[in-house]
């Protein structure tokens, strides 16, 4: 009984992990589907999100619900205009260039983090709804870690049927097919391309917050780890597809927490698992888990 | 004809060189010969990553972390050994290393080697992977060998770092080593190898079908990178006297990437003048973390506003550059959007 209550109470805790990188995969995977283009500041954009959602919280009289609607919608826009400033200038010339702009994008967000709000950690003002502890069985668990995965599956639902049923998700299919045919097809891609980079940096906020109510202490490099992690997940599940995002979310929160919860000894090398199982999956099967395989045309 | 006067130029160069960092070692305080240092480190740390990344054309961000094992060999290995025992009061240190003390120039090569043997080690495998995924595993290299050094305690002393490693580094060692690289790079982009370098960079399927053997060429531009990174390291060490594994995250490849980019992918010349440019901008630009004192009114320090000012330069450097950055004609599918 005690042992199957512990591994259930591991097994909540491993969902809910895999819950917000998969949030977090996704906006990964979607901008990569689209442009090629690994968002280095994916994380950092995550970041921000939880920062204005702590300030909004703390320094406004709104409701904190509503705080939790707006301060995502804005990380969304800051997104479009990081794709506008950074990226956008160096469409069509050669990756590793974008990859470094990327990548200084990432650390000027870091940094202005640093400058903005400060080094000192901050603690997320938990809404007491979410923050009450439950018993299931003979398990205590907190409230939020059984919200975290089921938002996570109604924003999942949503997306699909975005992806699936819309007009402008359909754009977005096409052009992650094939850029310039779709192009040719009277897409207009600047509007797709900010469309896509406003809903994946929408849900890294809406990740932020859930990770900051899970996690509640906030330092302007907490989206590094995170970040990088995330976009493994992306990576394990087969980047550019949504669902291998999910599931390579899933396979790297419940590894994670198993590996610490059952291999003590190893709880150092936690960060490490991560990056193994990246190595791991780019050497067996590059594309993925459940990505298209990729011929080399010549 | 030509080539004579060349020749003269890179001699008159180097004996300006020399005389100069003479001077500068007689006549300049601790902290202004600590950047020259540190300038001399960061030439050859920017051209072994633009061997790897500018001039085979592969992208690596992995550099923390061969620096990482370079600093530690050197750090270990040089240490007296009452010193070690000094440092390793958590877990003493393993056996066969409690009662080594090598001079610096053996483990400045042992550095090398090591690194370079986890180079060819972690190369072998990962490079057959492109641009965006070999960036993001080697990335994943350096953080789990950080990783590795904060855990393994008896080896390396874990997230305590090591303390009082003999400072060996001065202007001759790091600006002799910044010269050798340069020399070798130069040497190897003249052969056949280096021209080999230069095919792959350019189209892999192209040089593959010329008959060169792209597994063997790209482990072996990678493993001297990694080998001067490693020295790198070393020297870092020597200088710094103090290491730990927190000093070797990926904002120290970040900054060399920085040298790379502005000085030119493939560029040998215009990466030393841009490493040093970085390097002494680096403290230049100090002042603007630190509380400044303008007489009449009192500006408070803002800690991370250097970093702000050098990744919006690394950004708009880019934008501004976007052609000639990477030296490829244009129309190739090597592009942002998929092709």
């Amino acid at each position: 009984m005690g042992d199957v209550s512990i591994f259930l109470q591991h097994m909540t805790n491993g969902v809910s992990l895999g819950s917000l990188y998969a949030l977090i995969a996704i906006g990964y995977t979607m901008v990569y589907g689209i442009l090629r283009l690994i968002n280095f500041a994916h994380g950092d954009i995550f970041m921000l999100g939880v920062y204005l959602t702590y300030y909004g919280v703390t320094y406004t009289s709104l409701p904190w619900w509503l705080v939790f609607l707006l301060a995502p919608l804005l990380t969304g826009i800051i997104g479009i205009l990081l794709e506008r400033v950074a990226y956008k200038p160096l469409r069509g010339s050669a990756r590793i260039t974008i990859l470094i702009s990327a990548i200084g994008a990432s650390f000027l967000l870091q940094n202005l983090g640093i400058v903005i709000f400060g080094g000192r950690p901050r603690a997320f003002p938990v809404p007491q709804m979410l923050n009450h502890v439950v018993r299931v069985g003979g398990v205590s668990i907190n409230f939020v870690t059984f919200i975290i995965p089921a938002v996570t599956i109604l924003l999942l639902l949503g997306l699909t049927y975005f992806t699936t049923k819309t007009k402008t998700g359909l754009a977005m299919r096409a052009l992650s097919k094939d850029y310039e045919t779709a192009s040719l097809m009277g897409i207009d891609i600047n509007r797709i391309i900010s469309i896509t980079f406003f809903m994946g940096s929408f849900l890294a906020a809406i990740g932020g917050i859930l990770w900051g109510s899970r996690y509640p202490q906030l330092m302007p490099l907490m989206g590094s780890m995170p970040g990088l992690k995330s976009f493994i997940a992306a990576v394990v599940g087969g980047i550019g597809n949504i669902t291998g995002a999910v599931i390579g979310g899933f396979i790297l929160g419940l590894g994670e927490i198993m590996l610490v919860a059952f291999l003590p000894r190893l709880s150092g090398y936690r960060d490490a698992f991560a990056f193994v199982l990246l190595i791991i999956i780019l050497l067996v099967k590059p594309s993925g888990l459940m990505g298209d395989k990729v011929t080399e045309k010549v | 004809m030509r080539e004579k006067s060349k020749t003269q130029i890179t001699l008159i160069i180097l004996v300006l060189t020399a005389l100069g960092l003479f001077l500068a070692n007689r006549y300049l305080d601790p902290y202004k010969i600590r950047i020259i240092n540190l300038s001399g480190i960061y030439v050859t740390l920017g051209l072994s990553m633009n061997l790897i990344n500018g001039m085979t054309g592969m992208f690596s961000l992995g550099h923390a972390g061969f620096m990482a094992i370079g600093a530690y060999t050197v750090g270990i290995l040089t240490m007296p050994v009452t010193m070690k025992e000094m440092n390793f009061f958590m877990q003493p240190i393993v056996p066969f290393l409690a009662n080594v003390e090598w001079g610096f120039l053996p483990a400045l090569f042992a550095a090398g080697l090591i690194a370079a043997f986890f180079g060819i080690l972690i190369g072998a495998p990962v490079l057959r992977l492109t641009d965006d995924y070999l960036a993001i595993a080697t990335l994943g290299f350096a953080e789990i060998i950080r990783v590795v050094f904060t855990n393994t305690q008896s080896l390396t002393n874990g997230a305590l770092g090591l303390k009082g490693i003999p400072n060996y580094t001065n202007i001759w060692w790091s600006w002799g080593v910044a010269l050798v690289t340069v020399w070798f790079i130069w040497f190897l982009m003249k052969g056949t190898y280096g021209k080999a370098f230069l095919a792959i960079r350019e189209d892999e399927i192209a040089a593959r079908s010329m008959g060169i053997n792209l597994f063997k060429h790209k482990v072996m531009s990678f493993a001297f990178g990694c080998f001067f990174a490693g020295v790198a390291g070393g020297l870092m060490a020597g200088m710094l006297g103090t290491i730990d594994p927190n000093m070797f995250r990926i904002t120290l490849t970040f900054n060399i990437l920085l040298i790379v980019v502005l000085g030119g992918l493939g560029q040998i010349g215009g990466t030393i003048i841009s490493a040093v440019i970085v390097t002494v901008m680096m403290e230049a630009l100090r002042f603007l973390d630190e509380a400044m004192d303008l007489g009449f009114v009192q500006i408070k320090g803002i800690p991370g506003m250097r970093m702000v000012v050098f990744s919006i330069i690394l950004i708009i450097v880019v934008i501004i550059r976007e052609k000639g950055l990477v030296r490829r004609p244009k129309g190739r599918e090597l592009t942002y959007a998929k092709n």
